[in-house]
């Protein structure tokens, strides 16, 4: 009484079922390899004799077999135990059965994953991590801000040890090759600030007033935050990385066993360099915006450069300029910080790398933003 | 030193069908630096080839040519009887999955846990059910020594040695035929590179494997290599077996295998 004749095409691995007086005769043939075994597993998992009926497992038409393939063969046998079933194996290759014989000394289940536990108390669980991570991670920011206070007050005691060079070098890489960038972005902001203004403006007849929109709105706010947010993404990130992956590589333990100390060498010259360079680029997003502004003003609403320029002398003053430029070196203090910061906290590998090079971006833009609703409200407690 | 120095082992060379690996006249050059020029080197069906080299001779990088990393100038690389070089990254596919390496440090995915490491073969190549991926996860596992808990750990939980095993347990999750391994015991401790030499050697005569095997280690070579291939003067010097080496009059041979650290290995292998 054959059943359980199953697929015996070529190239594949086959397990047949046959009686032979009381005892259940499996046969099995073909390739018994990881190819197959997703097929194989099947067949494998329907055979289901009876409790303590003999089986005899008939190996003899297997033509190759590796360790997926002996792990079948292995568990099926252990089911076999397990139901209390006489199995005989015959006909096993000496090389299968040494197989079969590595498959069932390795047979020691293990997690593949740490447990999770379930969904809602995962949430919760992250939640609180996350709680408790803001508060670990402010604590470690302002140990991170005093050791850095600490190393420059020394730092200005001792000016030789600033190390010019340095600064030099990041000057150029944070503020000379991000001047096309801001430039660029400042005037096309300037661009769309004056359309649009002057689009709202029409409605009261004071389109002239665009140029008191482009001036406040330029020199006050959008040219520093513009400058400190594309400086942000630009260099808070990349001291995250560099720092970040000096910190993987050892270097930076390398460098404390010479007596050289990480923040004097590492974070002060991109901090000073970085003060240097914002206030420098925000002058330069100041100037672009007002150009752009101005050219759209001329273009498109007919307002003369002449009397843009004498608009423009009516609407702001040279303070409203300090009052936007002021903020530029305590942002460039931020986003030099956190960018080091998270820099000095990467652990171990490329992957920790590329997540706190994103946890500085994020952190530095809101931090910047906190801090200039913080200088207006500041700025309009004191009356500017 | 222009003229090549024969092999000695001309009293039994392989048969030519015999070899799994065929490296015929390879050139590797990155810009001007000519690392290999017209090297040959046969690794045969079954044994435990140590490829051994001063700093810089491009052992490495011999490796990286086989496997198909690095692509040579001129020249030709067979692995099971077919010419790689010639192929097309689809048809390579098919052949890529009857080998695993083992890359120095392990190279495993840190985003994943061992476990999960080893089934990554395992989903690209085959359709297996995931209990049946779960179950031959864990049988290498035990295959290579690891305890079942380094199954759930992730890679940067795991010591030197122990990532060293998971990524051996790794590469034999498609069970290979030929196994890649750049610098197995570097940075283990003797303890430990000689466990994971024995574990090689199991592995290798449980599961019929060929190793071709890059190393500085003349323990790892005395203890568990078939043949030596030495690279110097950018090819292959010589390949043969142990006993060959030790009669070799090239002053680079003699001073690697007759040197105080190899007298230390040769006394405590005997």
């Amino acid at each position: 009484m054959p059943s359980g004749h199953m697929d015996v095409s070529v190239n594949q691995g086959w397990l047949r079922r046959t009686q032979e007086g009381d005892a259940l005769v499996l046969t099995a043939g073909g390739r018994w390899l990881v190819e197959q075994s997703a097929a194989l597993d099947v067949m494998v998992r329907d055979v289901a004799p009876e409790k303590g009926r003999p089986v005899r497992l008939d190996l003899a038409g297997i033509e190759a077999m590796d360790t997926a393939g002996a792990w079948l063969i292995y568990r099926l046998l252990r089911t076999l135990g397990e139901l209390g079933c006489r199995a005989e194996t015959v006909g096993a290759r000496p090389e299968f059965a040494a197989l079969i014989e590595q498959a069932s000394v390795n047979d020691n289940p293990c997690e593949i994953a740490p447990p999770s536990g379930n969904a809602l108390m995962r949430m919760i669980a992250r939640i609180g991590d996350s709680t408790l991570m803001v508060f670990s991670e402010a604590r470690s920011f302002l140990g991170f801000f005093g050791l850095v206070l600490i190393t420059l007050a020394r730092g200005l005691r001792h000016p030789s040890r600033l190390r010019l060079t340095p600064i030099v070098f990041h000057v150029e890489q944070v503020g000379l090759n991000a001047l096309p960038i801001v430039a660029l972005l400042s005037f096309l902001i300037g661009v769309v600030l004056a359309y649009q203004g002057a689009d709202q403006l029409r409605r009261f007849g004071a389109e002239v007033f665009v140029v008191n929109l482009i001036a406040v709105s330029t020199l006050r706010e959008i040219g520093i935050l513009l400058t400190a947010i594309i400086v942000a993404g630009r260099s808070g990130s990349a001291f995250t990385a560099q720092i970040g992956s000096m910190n993987v590589n050892e270097e930076v333990d390398a460098m404390r066993t010479l007596g050289m100390d990480p923040i004097e060498v590492l974070v002060l010259p991109r901090l000073m360099a970085l003060i240097i360079s914002l206030p420098l680029l925000g002058f330069v997003a100041d100037m672009m915006g007002l150009f752009g502004g101005g050219l759209m003003a001329w273009l498109a609403l007919g307002i003369a450069p002449d009397l843009f320029i004498e608009r423009l002398n009516d609407a702001v003053s040279v303070s409203s300029f300090w009052t936007g430029i002021i903020k530029a070196p305590f942002f460039a203090l931020l986003i030099a910080l956190v960018g080091c910061h998270e820099g000095f906290q990467v652990k171990g590998s490329a992957e920790s790398v590329g997540q706190m090079t994103t946890r500085s971006v994020v952190e530095s833009i809101f931090l910047v933003l906190i801090a200039d609703a913080l200088f207006s409200i500041f700025f309009a407690v004191i009356g500017i | 030193m222009s003229e090549r120095i024969e092999p000695v082992l001309q009293a039994a060379p392989a048969p030519a069908d015999d070899a799994i690996i065929r490296v015929r006249g390879v050139k590797t050059q990155f810009g001007t630096q000519v690392i290999h020029d017209n090297l040959d080197l046969d690794v045969r069906r079954g044994e435990v080839l140590g490829v051994v080299g001063g700093s810089g001779t491009g052992k490495s990088v011999l490796l990286r040519t086989i496997i198909g990393l690095i692509r040579p100038r001129t020249g030709t690389v067979e692995v099971f009887g077919k010419n790689l070089t010639a192929m097309d990254a689809n048809e390579r596919r098919r052949y890529e999955q009857r080998w695993g390496v083992l890359f120095q440090d392990g190279a495993l995915f840190s985003s994943l846990t061992v476990a999960q490491n080893i089934q990554v073969p395992l989903r690209e190549y085959t359709d297996m059910p995931q209990h049946l991926m779960d179950e031959i996860a864990a049988m290498k596992i035990s295959m290579v020594g690891l305890a079942p808990e380094a199954g759930a750990k992730f890679p940067s939980e795991l010591s030197g040695g122990m990532r060293k095993r998971a990524g051996l347990a790794r590469s034999l999750a498609l069970d290979p035929e030929i196994l890649f391994l750049d610098e197995p015991t570097a940075g283990l401790d003797p303890i430990g590179a000689a466990a994971f030499d024995q574990l090689i050697r199991r592995l290798q005569q449980a599961l019929g494997l060929t190793v071709f095997m890059v190393t500085h280690d003349l323990d790892s070579l005395h203890a568990i290599c078939d043949r030596i291939a030495v690279l110097a003067e950018k090819r292959v010097l010589i390949a043969g077996s142990m006993s060959e080496m030790l009669q070799q009059d090239h002053p680079w041979i003699r001073e690697y295998f007759h040197g105080p650290r190899a007298r230390a290995a040769t006394a405590t292998n005997a």
